[in-house]
């Protein structure tokens, strides 16, 4: 055990993870996940905003068993390792804000930071413009960071508080076992589900939730984080966890060649659109958020999992952020932007300098 | 002397950046860094080790570690 907890974190460990993601992603879109989607940290989220009726995008419903894996599969490595810390009280309602505006950004461009890197390996040039924001949006965030911005100290805490996430999601997961899906019907019980769109697309549940599962444990003692990757590179030269997403997008590459799902162009790409501005932008957005809140969707589910109460705030910011992002016409579609899109990119913006200026300690 | 950095309860990347900016103030000698997640542990080692300092010694300190990098 010893020795896997080493191995995981050195650079061997991160390009293991790295690929093993890749790999099991682009298997997962062969199992019936939507187009370079096999993996979609914030898409999935929305997903489940969906299916508690958060929103009512009918295409995008569905409560995705990797969500609930990720955070208990982090959770079990969390206990064997010994690394469950409950903890909270970093500034939480900023961490709820820019979980709100990381989403809305993200969903302007369609997708997490994971996603963009698949669109990117599934042959999706429009995610050239998304993964270019992302940049943009961290350098930003390592300004802040270099001039001091700081969400102050977290505090020890009881250890069902950093249960209640974990929780939510095994409530989530028997819910789902509760009320099924039925063919033909876009409601079970009190769970919506999607009849047509990425919502009606979905690898078996067993298959979801293992692999979500196994991602949760492995990301949970590697630490893979994408915008700590670019990151860590931007404000250290640092390319350890960059070696992660690397691998992440080399072996995604490799397994779309293989499996014959490997479509390179522009137009007509699988849930994704043309604006390129504003798949830069809506990323630009989202990264921001992300640097500012010290991490990817991804590795805030990984951190609520190892009793991190305030990326668990993160998590929830997000969710209720899908719901902002459909109700009021924030998403995007293959069709382009939403009608607010874009206001919600520029006030997002806004507020996340706003957070960022004022948030400094000297 | 040693100088200390209290970098408890601080999620990354501020203990990476206290420490590495002690590094730069101090060119050589002892820095003991307090920090409480194992996470933060690897980073600042990782970070300690690329400027060219050792990683003397890791102790449990309460629920975290007090690690001590050296450089002669």
């Amino acid at each position: 055990m010893a020795q896997l907890k080493n191995f995981l974190s050195t650079r061997w460990g991160i390009i293991g993870v790295g690929g093993f993601i890749g790999i099991i992603a682009a298997l997962l879109q062969k199992l019936g996940n939507p187009g370079n989607m096999g993996i979609c940290v914030a898409c999935f989220e929305r997903d489940i905003a969906g299916a508690i009726g958060i929103h009512r995008a009918d295409v995008v419903q569905y409560m995705r068993p990797e969500i609930i894996g990720f955070v208990l599969g982090s959770l079990i490595a969390a206990y064997i390792f010994k690394e469950f810390r409950p903890r909270t009280g970093s500034a939480p309602i900023v961490r709820f804000m820019l979980g709100v505006f990381a989403m809305i950004g993200a969903l302007v461009f369609l997708g997490c930071p994971w996603r963009a890197l698949l669109r990117f390996a599934g042959g999706d040039g429009n995610a050239i413009f998304g993964l270019l924001g992302l940049i943009v949006g961290i350098w930003i965030g390592t300004l802040f960071l270099k001039g001091g911005y700081n969400l102050g100290r977290t505090s020890k805490t009881y250890t069902s508080v950093g249960w209640l996430l974990p929780l939510t999601m095994l409530g989530f997961f028997v819910l789902m076992l509760i009320f099924p899906q039925i063919k033909g019907e876009t409601k079970s019980g009190i769970l919506f589900y999607s009849l047509k769109g990425p919502g009606a697309m979905h690898a078996p549940i067993i298959i979801s939730l293992i692999v979500g599962l196994s991602i949760g444990f492995l990301a949970q003692r590697s630490r893979f984080c994408t915008m700590g990757a670019f990151r860590d590179l931007i404000l250290f030269r640092q390319a350890h966890l960059f070696m992660g997403l690397l691998a992440l997008i080399v072996f995604a590459f490799i397994t779309n060649l293989i499996v014959g799902q490997f479509d390179p162009g522009f137009a007509k790409q699988p849930v994704a659109h043309t604006m390129q501005i504003w798949n830069f932008g809506g990323m630009v957005l989202a990264g921001l958020a992300f640097a500012l809140a010290g991490g990817c969707p991804g590795r805030q589910l990984f951190l609520a999992g190892e009793g991190d109460g305030d990326a668990a705030v993160f998590v929830l910011g997000m969710i209720v952020g899908a719901g902002f992002a459909h109700n009021f016409g924030l998403a995007s579609s293959p069709k382009g932007v939403g009608p607010h899109g874009i206001a919600a990119v520029i006030i997002g913006l806004l507020v996340c300098l706003f957070i960022g200026f004022t948030m400094r300690k000297k | 002397m040693s100088a200390i950095i209290d970098a408890g309860g601080l999620s990354c990347p501020q203990p990476v950046l206290m420490t590495l900016d002690k590094i730069k103030d101090m060119k050589n000698g002892e820095i003991i860094i307090k920090v409480d997640t194992d996470t933060s542990k690897e980073n600042v080692s990782r970070a300690a080790e690329s400027q060219g300092w050792d990683v003397a010694d890791i102790q449990k300190d309460g629920e975290g570690y007090q690690l001590i990098i050296k450089k002669e």
